[in-house]
């Protein structure tokens, strides 16, 4: 009885780590940086990998490029960069983020989270996914959230 | 194909309106919602005929006497006058234009309604006029007059493009169905309630205790029982025929659909969303909620109304259990179901939901009001300072938050005990009026954010992001 749990609880262990993940690679190179110019928002990797390239100097006057994750910070919808209206609006509840990726209405309580993005050896510009930087933390002065907007 | 023809496709497609308010299908079809309100008025004026009491016409009309039902009778005969121009006009939509919405109560309208605060305020306002002009709105011809208000704002209302894409989503018909049928259950409640508190005032028992309503399980119940079963069997048959699912497009976890909304019957707690965290509106407030009613039987200590419809006994439960389920349950529904759009906006009824409509939410902390108002910075640690040091700095930082929270869950109970709640105070002891008192204050915590959110743009009392705790 007590071997057959123990077995049973043993193969569910197991079952917990599958032999194949169909997961996408958590780095990705997302090419050189002149392809996002100053101020411009790219949704060109948000279907894919769900992330936005911001090349801005919105941020404490800094002129960075960085990866923000697609996900509200409210409750996880995927909010729409509106170009006219210059923000992130999520249609769940309203929540609006700057072009920087700070929340300044509807309920979420914090900023967008910034994704590790660093300048790769082959002069591309590379997202890692597996690493996240929060703002309240203090940790979007991480040198590895963001590359600096002058490669661009 | 030539030029022309282009010229002439293109000029047609131009003055073609994608959106056209009034179409002869739609026309038609509301030719057969007016026939079947002349047959119900037909149906109401044979009732009133027999029953209801006659009027004295004026002076220079004759002076006679009429029934009642000449009245119901003329408005019945206009009902289907209105039906058949309908029914054989709606080719020529010219000569309906009486029938439609005119455009300066479509903006009148759309002015309060999209606008969450003074929805909120038409709600909560035509409540408590509601239960001043109880007696009066439970007479039974006043409940008629009022359903077919609403059927012919209705009918109306249908012959704009706007309105008919939010009444006539498959999604959104059940909640159409809703609204009339929670305001027939409010008028027959007051209706009985009314009629025993009459007679009480006359020192008579209610009015179940007199005509006692006892009738055999076999066959009284269980063949109502079946009756009911088959027709809504049949109900729901052809509804499934008649309205398709309504499907959306396959699942993204990169893209969510605009707007993005609960099924209906939580819409008023992903209105509670906006306004609160998601530990709170989420979590939090509906599992107080649910105590919270099943701690009702033990907070009462009225033991009157028991089997037995009435106001009067219960003014306090009645009105309070009220107010939670009309404006904040059942209008929290409406403004989620039919108000909200896209980006969540708040937009009329008869307004286009346009993606890109603007409305300005800057919203602020209760933290940043206090330390700026008194012309300081928020305090903050110094950077890298590790948990330890940075604690002190965010208490001190949302002093005022814990403050305000404390009084009103913690102080505030003993003022009302000593005020306005003292009869109650005294008949429940402590630790009852203490579950009670919160109870209540929790219920009020929601339409009082709401309304500090709309003045002063409050975001959150307590604001805490590093700690995921907010309020
Ligand atoms: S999930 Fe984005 S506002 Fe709620």
């Amino acid at each position: 009885m007590a071997a057959t749990s123990l077995i049973w609880l043993l193969d569910l262990a197991r079952f917990m780590f599958p032999n194949v993940l169909v997961e996408p690679p958590t780095k990705f190179k997302i090419g050189p940086a002149s392809d996002y110019p100053l101020g411009g928002v790219s949704t060109k990797w948000l279907a894919a990998r769900g992330v936005w390239i911001v090349h801005t100097d919105q941020y404490k006057g800094r002129n960075l490029i960085y990866a923000l994750a697609s996900v509200c910070t409210h409750l996880g919808c995927t909010p729409n960069w509106l170009e006219g209206e210059q923000k992130y609006k999520c249609p769940c509840h309203g929540s609006g983020f700057y072009i920087n990726g700070v929340n300044f209405e509807g309920p979420a309580p914090r900023p967008l989270e910034r994704l590790g993005i660093k300048l790769a050896s082959d002069g591309q510009l590379e997202v890692d996914k597996s690493v996240k930087f929060q703002e309240e933390m203090g940790q979007w002065e991480d040198s590895n959230s963001f590359v600096d907007g002058a490669l661009a | 194909m030539n030029s022309l023809s282009l010229i002439t496709s293109c000029l047609t497609l131009g003055s073609t309106d994608p959106h056209p308010n009034v179409t002869p299908s739609v026309l038609y079809g509301l030719g057969w919602l007016y026939l079947i309100l002349f047959a119900m008025n037909a149906v109401w004026t044979w009732k009133s005929y027999h029953r209801d009491c006659h009027f004295r016409l004026p002076e220079f009309l004759g002076g006679m006497g009429m029934p009642n039902a000449a009245v119901w009778a003329m408005y019945s005969i206009a009902l289907l006058l209105v039906s058949v121009t309908h029914l054989t006009c709606a080719s020529v939509p010219e000569a309906l234009r009486w029938f439609v919405m005119p455009d300066f109560a479509k903006s009148a309208i759309d002015f309060v309604v999209a606008d969450a605060r003074r929805y909120f305020a038409v709600t909560t306002f035509g409540f408590i006029g509601m239960l001043l002009l109880r007696n009066w709105l439970a007479k039974p011809s006043v409940g008629w007059v009022l359903l077919n208000l609403s059927l012919l704002f209705l009918c109306v209302s249908l012959t704009d493009w706007d309105f008919r894409q939010i009444v006539g989503k498959p999604d959104n018909v059940p909640i159409v169905a809703m609204l009339f049928i929670v305001g027939f259950f409010t008028w027959l409640f007051f209706y009985r309630a009314n009629e025993n508190d009459r007679r009480s005032a006359l020192g008579k028992g209610p009015i179940e205790a007199e005509n006692n309503e006892k009738v055999l399980t076999w066959p009284d119940l269980v063949y109502t029982e079946m009756i009911c079963m088959i027709a809504v069997t049949a109900l729901l048959i052809l509804w499934g025929i008649a309205l398709q699912a309504p499907l959306e497009e396959p699942a993204s976890a990169v893209k969510t659909p605009n707007p993005s909304k609960a099924p209906w019957y939580f819409l008023g707690l992903q209105e509670m969303l906006v306004y609160y965290d998601p530990w709170l509106a989420g979590v939090v407030f509906p599992s107080v909620i649910l105590g919270g009613m099943m701690a009702i039987p033990y907070i009462d200590f009225n033991k009157l109304g028991n089997g037995y419809y009435t106001f009067n006994e219960r003014k306090f439960a009645i009105t309070t259990f009220m107010f939670g389920f009309l404006p904040l349950w059942v209008g929290m529904i409406i403004l989620g179901t039919f108000l909200r759009g896209p980006n969540w906006n708040v937009f009329g009824i008869y307004e286009f939901w346009d993606v890109h409509k603007l409305e300005a939410l800057n919203n602020v902390n209760l933290s940043e009001y206090f330390w700026y108002g008194i012309g300081q910075p928020l305090p903050m640690a110094p950077a890298g300072a590790d948990f330890w040091t940075q604690a002190p700095y965010i208490l001190l930082r949302e002093l005022v938050g814990f403050v305000a929270i404390g009084v009103y869950l913690g102080v505030l109970p003993m003022v009302m005990a000593m005020t306005v709640f003292k009869k109650f105070f005294l008949r429940m002891g402590f630790l009852r009026f203490m579950v009670f008192s919160n109870l209540v204050l929790m219920m009020a915590a929601l339409p009082l954010k709401m309304v500090l959110r709309w003045a002063v743009n409050l975001k959150y009392f307590i604001a805490i992001p590093e700690w995921f705790f907010n309020v």
